[in-house]
């Protein structure tokens, strides 16, 4: 990040802004992705009027960059009038999408609508991989397709690759796909648990060799030495540190209204249809209290080597059930990136054995787990990585 | 000498008022500006139908303690670098639908 976007964060931080939001339309999707972790049905969106009403808050509130994804934003037939009224409103506007929907007609109005940037997730530079993750034949074609028209039109185009079993040796390629299409690559090494709670997609995730493989790519990472340099030790200003932007400047919303720290925090705390934006993110007890905790009110990340450098992400660790705990697939991160394993990784490798079997079902469900950043905020891993 | 009489914020931008800042980003490249204070003030003024010259009078002059003549002079050297980067339109004419009938800065 630039000097004057961390001042400008640190501001938001002390002014108590929300500078960041992301605003999921609509949960439906015309794909069905192997590693999604959104329920598809319609459990009752917001309406247009809502919508631009919540737009209208959020511009008051002080919300400055707006990633609008889902679920298919396209899917929503007033896609385009949301937007306008975003824009209107001058929000900085990212969007998510697999472009499937998006041909020459969409691309030039989104650029006349003067979108910031459009990420499309491409999993393989082959179709029938692609295709197969998606379980949407064509799609590979589609979303190739829109970034073509997309980038025709000047606007940035970020293809963004969510690293799993089934395309873990392909990552390199899609890179190169993207410089070949002049868009921007970011790669995600995780898959994550679903909203609900349900981790049996965590199998997805790739092994311990392949992510120690993508974090000393050099070509990914940049100096491989620093990127995996032993963490430093944890001192009182590490002990004062806030985990992430979640609840501190940054929010999501969504679709049916609901508020949450972010995407892959789905702590309840608040819905727009029944309190306003602003006062849900000034008073919501939940926001408090996840504001209030630091790696000090960590019990185990506290004491851990990695507590000062990880990449703990709370929302897992709260899907984990304790959102001061350690995030499981953080800690095979850290691992996977150092070589060091943290506090709770050595404990939850040397379990005795007694509990290994007592609690086999459990104890699989975490082996496989790698990495902290949710499937669809890959913000993260493009400053990570 | 200027031939310019009112500002109107450009189309192009994405803007947010922080405390007494303003963030304004350039759609055309990213770039991201904060303005001032004083600055932030002609932000939100400009509005395509105000003079400038309004504006220093009413916003400016009225809020701070500065001389008219000197005031103008710092109003349009933001005006028209703001200008520069595509963020404000510059008109000899009111520009009621910011976006059209523009002219650049000098």
């Amino acid at each position: 990040m630039s000097g004057l976007i961390v001042e400008m964060a640190a501001k938001a931080l002390k002014l108590n802004i929300p500078l960041t939001v992301q605003l999921d339309l609509t949960y439906r999707c015309n794909e069905r992705c192997i590693h999604c972790y959104l329920d598809h049905d319609d459990h009752g969106e917001m309406t247009t009027a809502e919508i631009k009403d919540l737009l209208d808050q959020m511009a008051d509130a002080g919300v400055f960059y707006l990633t609008i994804s889902g679920g298919e934003i396209m899917m929503r037939r007033d896609f385009f009038e949301i937007l306008e009224h975003a824009r209107a409103r001058t929000f900085s506007i990212n969007l998510k999408t697999n472009g499937v929907l998006i041909r020459k007609k969409e691309a030039a109005r989104l650029r006349e609508l003067g979108v910031e940037q459009i990420q499309i997730s491409i999993y393989s530079h082959r179709a029938e991989v692609h295709d197969a993750i998606t379980k949407m034949p064509g799609s590979f074609r589609q979303s190739i397709e829109a970034v073509r028209f997309l980038r025709a039109q000047g606007l940035r185009v970020t293809m963004a690759n969510v690293l799993m079993v089934q395309n873990s040796h392909d990552y390199q390629s899609v890179k190169a796909l993207a410089a070949e299409l002049d868009a921007k690559f970011i790669i995600d090494p995780t898959v994550t648990p679903m909203m609900d709670g349900d981790r049996s997609i965590l199998n997805l995730n790739v092994d311990q060799a392949t992510l120690q493989g993508v974090f000393r790519d050099g070509a990914l990472v940049g100096n491989v030495e620093e990127f995996c340099t032993p963490p430093r030790s944890v001192d009182e200003e590490a002990l004062n540190m806030l985990p992430c932007s979640a609840g501190h400047t940054a929010c999501y919303v969504s679709p049916y209204g609901d508020v949450y720290p972010c995407v892959q925090f789905p702590l309840p705390s608040g819905n727009v249809r029944r309190t306003k934006f602003v006062d849900i993110w000034r008073d919501s007890p939940q926001l408090k209290e996840v504001r209030s905790i630091t790696l000090r009110d960590m019990p185990s990340c506290s004491q851990c080597t990695h507590g000062a450098t990880c990449t703990r992400c709370p929302g897992l660790a709260y899907l984990e059930g304790n959102m001061r705990g350690p995030s499981s697939q953080d800690c095979e991160k850290s691992y996977a990136r150092t070589g060091i394993p943290s506090e709770n990784y050595k404990a939850r490798h040397v379990a005795p054995q007694s509990l290994q079997s007592l609690n086999l079902v459990q104890i699989q469900g975490l082996q496989p787990a790698v990495g902290n950043i949710p499937a669809k905020m890959t913000e993260g891993i493009e400053a990570g990585l | 000498m200027k031939n310019y009489r009112y500002v109107a914020r450009s189309k192009s931008i994405a803007a947010r008022a922080l405390g007494d800042e303003t963030m304004v980003m350039s759609a055309s490249d990213s770039t991201l500006f904060t303005l001032n204070e004083v600055a932030s003030v002609i932000w939100a003024a400009a509005d395509g139908v105000t003079p400038l010259d309004e504006i220093v009078a009413k916003k400016i002059c009225a809020q701070y303690d500065i001389a008219p003549e000197v005031a103008m002079k710092d109003a349009e050297a933001i005006v028209e670098g703001l200008a520069d980067h595509g963020l404000l339109l510059l008109s000899d004419q009111p520009l009621t639908e910011p976006g059209s009938s523009r002219r650049e800065a000098p």
